[in-house]
């Protein structure tokens, strides 16, 4: 015991240590990063890691993309068919998370998986591991049906989820246990996996007193320890800082290239362009309302890829295009794929119903963001844009969203341009920027306009949240209606259109007589 | 952000089931007691044989080790059922509704009251008299405990994070791996502190039950509870003090032996990214992890057991597939069976309850209006309990709490007084009120006091050290009134925790009333008017009819004190009151 908790302090100071090298590490290395290709950077373990930067631009002429061939020319290890998500409200309708959709994850390859929240990334990923069955369709591991097959696959979590109450060697050794092999045999490939990652001398440390990289070093090793022929990772490196993310990422390709692990195809869902871009050989990316696919194309950028090459940064900015233009078949593109879309099986667009879905952007980040806009020049690069706040897509595109919605901005080959009612909103001071907020409101949001309607006509000047949600549900599901209402109400008080009583559940009008507000309480306590 | 060491039960807050289900609840209750009742008085014409009980000194450490004992089987056997019974909840989907009903119905009731049945169903049941009346008393121990222990896994189970169970799933374990792996640890800090909680309960229905009188009969087993009331009877101070510094001696070892030990060991399952730095330590428990004894051989006796279990498991279909979380709730049609046996157990259930409710034929318009009157005075006094201690613990909790020093010194012996039950002290409140004259009316309230008022101190304390000093800073520095202190500050950001400690502490001033409101001592009667006092006197008196309804009131009341105010108090806390780290 008392060797473990030594051990364990050991393990914090030297995250700690660590967390300063790595800082340091990254000032140089930013600094550098164009003239020179040979730099490292030392890992918790004192392992050196070879960081990818190409000085050269090997890749600049070649085909950067091709079209992915319909039909895989290997056997798929995974393939979906018509695989369909909805849940059945108790209304007519039904809530469709994601349309009919093929997908197949062939050997060989790295598949990234890219798309705005609410995409159903995660959903899809849920249905292709056997952990959450299509609605409708089929699920097949090497053409067999997935729900009977015995399936060889491992997953790495955003959250990592390890166990708390076990220690990391043991964390590592449970997937082996559960496949019945001898305790020696599970103690020498656990040992082994972790000194793969990095992680030996933290064998017998919690999770807890491990950083974020190391608990999803822990992780990954828990993953590949099963030998797993996909290896599916749900975001791996979001919930961790860049430089570890990026770290780790580079560890993972080398893994891959040197065929340290047995694993025959790797399937990464995630939110950034740019590390979908670094890491995969194919990118499908993915449409909401209901989740569908815009487009399937292979990457053919050599390993190690340069960020800052021509070729990448084409590839990341049509991505951009694709994912910031909901409505527009992605045409241009060189490889668009027809999607895999049927005709015919499309349930319904939710763009085309009663409410728009409002994106949960704050009204503070809009103003933040046309601001920004208006310094340079009115109109910039939604992509430029996001680089110079350090945003990731999915931070960044609910405000550019809101502030179309709000007719503040416009979307432009990919370029975000401000409106004119958009500039006069920045430029204005807080209470002015109030009054055009609500203006805008008003005029292009139904529910806002609704609700404010509601809360005029009626006596009392309250009405309950139930009614909205109610009619909300009929289109969205229960959490999206019950966040869609937070926006509204995060709006709506912003813009002085109502205020919501939390406690009763209830939208007020701010300027109700107190008096009012009391007698409706009082009839309200007497029913 | 959770409660940090929550000593209260796990209580139903969010309630999906019908009104139908709580229908068929109580239908299922009144069908239960008949059968107790008729099964009761078929045998209630033999003879009983009385066990003397001494109350020489000498005697004391027998008796002590036969309360113990008794405590024990019905702590590990609530225990054993709270966890299937928790499982089954979590993991069956046509039956969830009506368990967790039963959960959240049966919590609130005030068990000693189903006393005299199940004793005389036990005894008719059982051959032997005294193992009947033993299994009786067991088993309703058993039932004041294991409710709140079933909700608290059931609750733990359903909270598991999506994340951990999909590795679960993904990873391919077996239930028994599950089981250890993830429910159990998961699950575990919930189930120390019920425990605490339950146990209290145990010993506080324990010492009613060793002794009690129905008709001309007397129902009693050697123990601590019937030492302490012979003692009293027979007014022999020595041994009161004597029995009653062993009832003492026994909560504090179970504290530190068995508790204390559990909830430091407990830490290391808890939920959380970062080690926090406060923590329960616990000496024995040192003690325990020093010795590599203790630490090497159960592993190996562990191992060489489960091993080939697991190797087995791994080879079985079920463990070569990845299950679906979400599985379509597919759950067919029900078979013919399954519906013969739906209607037969209806059938069974009506029948009872209606006799049940046909018993109550007899009990006359008067007998209505005395169990009315009853229900009132005993609302009165036990909220009147309530106020009490809410209106000593508040300041003095929260000054304590302000003071981490003090707190870290004084929330351990909270906890201890909460554990000490309340009936023990009864005999000598008994002895006190008949020497000075006093009545039962605040006699009864001050019993219910000793029982409930530690529960809320010690949520209280917690409470405010949970107030982040940066707020208290804000409060000084803008010169904030005393008013305005506790209203703006102090009051809310105790709120939840407040709340938590009087619902465990209404549960138990009701259990209590049961059993204050009514006694004997050294021949006479003491009673005050009060539903309690009639639930007694009915089963001095063997009027089961006035027992049954005297029941149901005191359940309605307690049901529906439960739903009108303290669950809405409760998601008042835990939504606006909610201090988010």
């Amino acid at each position: 015991m008392a060797l473990f908790s030594k051990k364990s302090r050991l393990a914090s100071f030297c995250k700690d240590k660590f967390t300063l090298v790595s800082i340091l590490a990254a000032c140089n290395w930013l600094f550098i990063w164009q003239q020179s290709g040979n730099h490292t950077l030392a890992t918790p373990t004192g392992r050196h890691v070879p960081l990818r930067t190409s000085t050269g631009d090997p890749c600049m002429n070649d085909p950067v993309i091709a079209n992915t061939p319909p039909v895989p020319a290997v056997e798929a290890i995974i393939r979906a068919e018509k695989v369909e998500k909805y849940y059945a409200q108790p209304s007519e309708n039904r809530i469709q998370v994601i349309s009919a959709t093929d997908l197949s994850v062939v050997p060989g390859e790295i598949l990234a998986l890219l798309g705005p929240s609410g995409s159903g990334k995660s959903t899809m990923l849920r249905m292709l591991t056997g952990l959450s069955t299509p609605s409708a369709g089929q699920v097949y591991w090497h053409e067999k049906p997935i729900a009977g097959a015995e399936i060889n696959v491992s997953i790495v979590f955003q959250s990592f989820a390890l166990f708390p109450w076990l220690t990391v060697l043991e964390n590592v050794e449970a997937p082996l246990q559960a496949r019945g092999i001898a305790p020696d045999e599970r103690r020498a490939r656990s040992m082994k996996m972790l000194d793969t990652v990095g992680l030996d001398g933290f064998e017998g440390a919690y999770p807890k007193e491990l950083s974020g990289g190391m608990r999803q070093r822990v992780g990954f090793a828990r993953a590949l320890v099963v030998e797993p022929e996909v290896l599916f990772m749900d975001e791996p490196f979001s919930a961790l800082d860049v430089l570890t993310a990026e770290n780790l990422r580079s560890e993972l390709l080398e893994l891959w290239a040197n065929k340290t692990m047995p694993t025959k195809a790797v399937f990464i869902v995630t939110h950034n362009i740019e590390e979908a871009v670094l890491l995969a050989d194919r990118i499908i990316v993915l449409g909401r309302n209901p989740g569908h696919i815009r487009t399937d194309f292979k990457v053919q950028l050599p390993q190690p890829r340069d960020r800052k090459s021509e070729a990448f940064t084409n590839l990341v900015d049509y991505i951009y295009k694709v994912l910031t233009k909901p409505d527009v078949t992605p045409a241009q593109a060189p490889d668009q794929a027809p999607g895999h879309q049927h005709p015919g099986t499309k349930v319904r667009d939710q763009r085309q119903m009663h409410y728009q879905m409002l994106p949960h952007a704050r009204p503070g980040g809009m103003a933040g963001l046309l601001e920004l806009l208006l310094d340079k020049g009115g109109r910039d690069d939604i992509y430029r844009l996001a680089d110079d706040l350090a945003f990731e897509i999915d931070d960044l595109l609910p405000i550019v969203d809101a502030s179309q919605l709000l007719g503040f901005l416009k979307i432009e080959e990919g370029d975000a341009a401000i409106t004119p009612s958009g500039s006069e909103f920045a430029n204005s001071e807080i209470l002015r920027q109030k009054e055009l907020f609500r203006d805008a409101a008003v005029e292009h949001i139904l529910l806002l306009r609704q609700i404010r309607r509601a809360l005029e006509s009626k006596s009392d000047h309250t009405v309950p949240e139930d009614f909205f949600l109610d009619m909300l549900d009929e289109q969205f599901s229960d959490d999206e209606s019950q966040r869609q209402i937070e926006t509204a109400v995060a709006w709506g008080r912003y813009a002085e259109l109502f205020d919501f009583d939390a406690g009763r559940r209830r939208f007020v009008l701010p300027d109700a007589p107190e008096e009012e507000i009391a007698a409706a309480a009082d009839s309200e306590g007497s029913e | 952000m959770k409660l940090q060491h929550p000593l209260a039960r796990t209580l139903v807050t969010a309630r999906t089931w019908p009104f139908l289900i709580d229908v068929g609840v109580a239908a299922c209750a009144l069908a239960v007691f008949f059968s107790l009742v008729s099964t009761g008085t078929y045998w209630l014409g033999k003879p009983i044989p009385v066990v003397p009980i001494s109350h020489s000194l000498s005697a004391l450490p027998a008796y002590a080790f036969y309360s113990i004992i008794r405590i024990g089987i019905a702590y590990f056997l609530s225990l054993t059922f709270a966890i299937t019974y928790g499982y089954t909840a979590a993991y069956n989907p046509r039956i969830e509704a009506w368990m967790v009903a039963v959960l959240d119905i049966l919590q609130s009731i005030p068990v000693l009251s189903f006393l005299p049945p199940v004793v005389l169903a036990m005894v008719a049941l059982v051959p032997g008299h005294q193992m009947g009346i033993e299994m009786g008393v067991i088993l309703l121990i058993f039932t004041g405990q294991v409710w709140n222990l079933a909700f608290s896994f059931y609750s733990s189970l359903k909270s598991i994070p999506r994340e951990m169970l999909e590795a679960s799933r993904i990873y391919r374990y077996s239930a028994w791996q599950r089981f250890w792996q993830l429910e159990m640890p998961y699950a575990a800090i919930g189930l120390v502190w019920n425990s605490i909680v339950s146990v209290a309960g145990g010993w506080f229905a324990l010492m009613a039950c060793e002794m009690f009188t129905m008709g001309t009969r007397n129902f009693q087993l050697p123990g601590l509870g019937s030492y302490l009331q012979t003692a009293a009877d027979s007014g022999d101070m020595r041994a009161l003090v004597a029995g009653f510094g062993v009832v003492i001696l026994i909560v504090v070892a179970t504290d530190q032996l068995a508790w204390r030990p559990l909830i430091a060991w407990s830490d290391k399952f808890k939920f959380e990214q970062v080690e926090s730095s406060d923590r329960i330590t616990s000496p024995i428990l040192e003690l325990l992890r020093r010795s590599t004894l203790l630490t090497s051989i159960p592993g190996r006796i562990f191992s060489r057991i489960e091993e080939p279990l697991y190797r087995r498991m791994a080879g079985t279909k079920d463990c070569r597939i990845v299950h679906p979380l979400d599985e379509e709730r597919n759950l067919g049609r029900p078979s013919a069976a399954l519906w013969t046996l739906g209607i037969c157990a209806l059938c069974v259930v009506i029948w009872g309850a209606t006799h049940a409710i046909l018993m109550l034929r007899t009990v006359t318009l008067a007998d209505l209006q005395l169990l009315l009157e009853g229900a009132g005075a005993t609302f009165l006094r036990v909220n009147a309990a309530l106020l009490i201690s809410a209106a000593w613990t508040i300041p003095v909790g929260v000054s304590i709490g302000f003071n981490p020093k003090l707190a870290r010194f004084v929330q351990p012996i909270a906890q201890v007084l909460a554990s000490i039950p309340a009936t023990a002290f009864f005999p000598i409140l008994l002895i006190g009120l008949v020497k000075i004259g006093g009545g039962l009316g605040i006699g009864s309230v001050a019993l219910m006091l000793l029982g409930t008022q530690w529960y809320i101190l010690f949520n209280v304390i917690a409470g405010a050290m949970s107030i982040p000093s940066d707020l208290r800073e804000v409060s000084s520095l803008f010169h904030f009134t005393r008013w305005q202190r506790w209203t703006k500050l102090i009051l809310p950001g105790i709120f939840p925790y407040l709340i938590t400690g009087m619902v465990t502490a209404s549960g138990g001033a009701w259990n209590a009333s049961v059993f204050a409101e009514y006694s004997h001592v050294a021949d006479r009667t003491l009673s005050t008017i009060g539903l309690g006092a009639q639930i007694d006197a009915a089963t001095d008196t063997g009027r089961f009819p006035i027992l049954l309804l005297a029941t149901i009131l005191i359940s309605l009341m307690v049901v529906t004190m439960n739903r009108l105010v303290w669950r809405r108090l409760y998601r008042l806390a835990e939504t606006r009151y909610k201090l988010e780290g």
